[in-house]
């Protein structure tokens, strides 16, 4: 049975800190993250001044869902010492490895991912502004949304899906698999080059995805080695015996609106198919590495995969299957479990995508990113009469995805916007309405004083004569406005809300 | 939601907000055709002012170790 697709996305952003010899950049991302804390925490910037530290009690991300830990697995390591800190709109942000992460709040349809990561990147944007000031004249941090320095290291955007428990996970690993192959023509944020091991920087000019060159197997738990297309990491952040949470590596980090729309909100129609049974077993991709591939650098779409029933068809021929399943699925179980209208829409656009993909890609210029991307990488290559492995292509590359508002090409690019600005302004601050990141981002506006520690499923409050009290929130879609708003609006303290929560 | 998603992104002037409305009611494919290519004339202007200086050193320099 289908459970309600709680979603969210968490982007590890490409960071250089320029006029220093030997820049560092675990210094340089605690740098970004606390130049922007210290904004916040400003006398007159307003509510929330979040210096509370997220809680690490119940991570666990080496627990595979395969139910053993494989000996030759490398099992993610926490690094707890960096700055980790959580916002007011409920959203965590983080040093991860070498790089600053934001990880949005829960949300319960695309569009609201979509404001979210919209919400992101100014929070990047400001966080960049914050760092610049404190800096000398001539140094500064910069930001870049993508996925690859074109050189063999990759980092991710990672997707999250809440699944029922009991559905099981062989199924998943199938369909997920084939939707992600081919969902890659409307994913990709595009590359210019490959970095496949054993390759030429330049054999393939120009690709659809930034992270198709980089998997090797079909399932693990790994994210920085052999990455897995679908991986078994087993951390539900809610109650483990009725969900798991469905963690893919496999995306792009996208630019475009419609795209990131496009990404999390047919994944998610497909993953509560999964749920229901509802895809037929013959539409799987016949190895799939290869396969991820193949699509990634067919920009011409004209490639066919082979299918396990024997036939042979294009990714788009498979999006198109997918997505008529989709429109049953919505027919015969509604809409509810995969983000209410919104999923009308996904399936809207889906279409309107696809079709565009097979009768006139470039109208999808400020829509799908590898060919909003292409077209300037093409002009440009043109106008100035360059070779396909000229540098000044691949710089063009990196500052598509600049995050610099005066020095980002995407910003000029005129691109489709699907949420306000002024929206996602305020939803830098303000939590989704409906779910349980309600709580966690009014608690900390409100009281962050006497809040010790938060993560995803619960928070920890430092309550009057007592010891520490966690609050445990196990169920992501309570918590919302419509069960905690009045409470949180009539509670003078924490004192008084920890009292009656516990009546 | 229709009416959102004829809004584009606000990166430029009132202007180009009008250009935008009068182009997405321009018929025929020649005409999209070309209103495509100044488009990016355009465009290609803007990015030969703003792409890195030095962009051969830049892409060398854009190293990114230890990812997720």
């Amino acid at each position: 049975m289908a459970v309600p697709k709680t979603l969210g996305i968490e982007t590890e952003f490409g960071i250089v800190h320029r006029g220093v010899d030997e820049p560092n950049p675990i210094s340089a991302s605690s740098l970004l993250i606390n130049a922007y804390l210290s904004r916040l925490a400003a006398p007159g910037s307003g509510p929330g001044a979040p210096r509370v530290g997220w809680d690490f009690v119940d991570e666990s991300p080496s627990v595979d869902v395969r139910g053993f830990t494989p000996l030759d697995a490398m099992a993610p390591e926490i690094e707890t010492h960096l700055v980790n800190a959580v916002l007011t709109n409920g959203a965590r942000y983080y040093v991860d490895h070498a790089h600053p992460e934001l990880s949005t709040p829960e949300c319960a349809d695309a569009l609201s991912v979509v404001l979210q990561d919209r919400a992101a990147e100014m929070i990047l944007v400001e966080s960049m502004e914050a760092a610049n000031e404190v800096l000398p004249d001539d140094q500064e941090l910069v930001v870049y949304k993508n996925n690859s320095d074109g050189k063999g290291n990759s980092y991710g955007c990672h997707e999250n899906y809440l699944m029922d428990r009991s559905t099981p996970f062989g199924r998943i690993v199938q369909h997920a698999t084939t939707h992600f192959v081919t969902r890659q023509v409307f994913t990709g944020a595009g590359k210019v080059g490959c970095e496949l091991p054993f390759r030429n920087r330049f054999d393939v000019p120009f690709q659809i995805t930034q992270r198709a060159d980089f998997f090797e197997e079909e399932v693990g738990l790994e994210t920085t080695l052999k990455r897995p297309i679908v991986n078994t990491r087993d951390e539900p952040h809610a109650d483990p015996l009725r969900y798991r949470r469905l963690h893919v590596i496999v995306g792009d980090a996208n630019m475009c609106e419609v795209a990131t729309f496009l990404k999390v909100g047919s994944t998610a129609l497909v993953l509560a198919m999964v749920e229901e049974d509802a895809l037929d077993p013959n539409l799987a991709v016949v190895d799939p590495v290869r396969a991820l591939q193949a699509v990634s650098w067919d920009v011409e779409l004209g490639a066919t995969l082979e299918l396990a029933d024997g036939r042979r068809a294009t990714a788009v021929e498979v999006q198109w299957e997918i997505l008529a399943a989709a429109r049953r699925y919505l027919d015969d179980h509604g809409d509810e479990m995969v983000g209410g209208p919104v999923a009308h829409q996904v399936v809207q656009r889906w279409e309107d995508v696809l079709s565009a993909l097979e009768s006139d890609p470039e109208s999808l210029a400020g829509q799908v990113d590898w060919i909003t991307k292409r077209r300037v990488v093409d002009g440009f290559r043109d106008r100035h009469g360059l070779a396909h492995d000229d540098l000044r292509l691949a710089a063009l590359d990196l500052q598509y995805h600049d995050l610099r508002p005066d020095r980002s090409l995407f910003a000029r690019l005129g691109a489709e916007t699907l949420v306000d600005a002024d929206d996602a302004r305020r939803a830098t601050a303000e939590p989704p309405e409906d779910t349980r990141a309600y709580f966690r981002g009014r608690c900390l506006a409100r009281w962050p004083d006497r809040i010790v520690a938060a993560n995803w499923d619960s928070m920890v409050f430092d309550v009057a004569g007592e010891s520490l009290r966690r609050v445990p929130m196990m169920e992501p879609r309570r918590g919302t406005a419509e069960h905690v708003a009045t409470l949180l609006d009539t509670c003078e303290t924490v004192d008084e809300l920890i009292e009656r929560l516990a009546t | 939601m229709a009416e959102q998603e004829q809004r584009r992104r606000d990166a430029g002037t009132d202007s180009e907000d009008v250009e935008v409305a009068e182009v997405a009611a321009a018929p025929g494919a020649t005409e999209r055709g070309e209103r495509l290519k100044d488009e990016l004339d355009d465009l290609l202007d803007e990015i030969d002012e703003v792409l890195e200086t030095n962009a051969e050193e830049f892409v060398k320099s854009y190293i990114q170790k230890g990812g997720e």
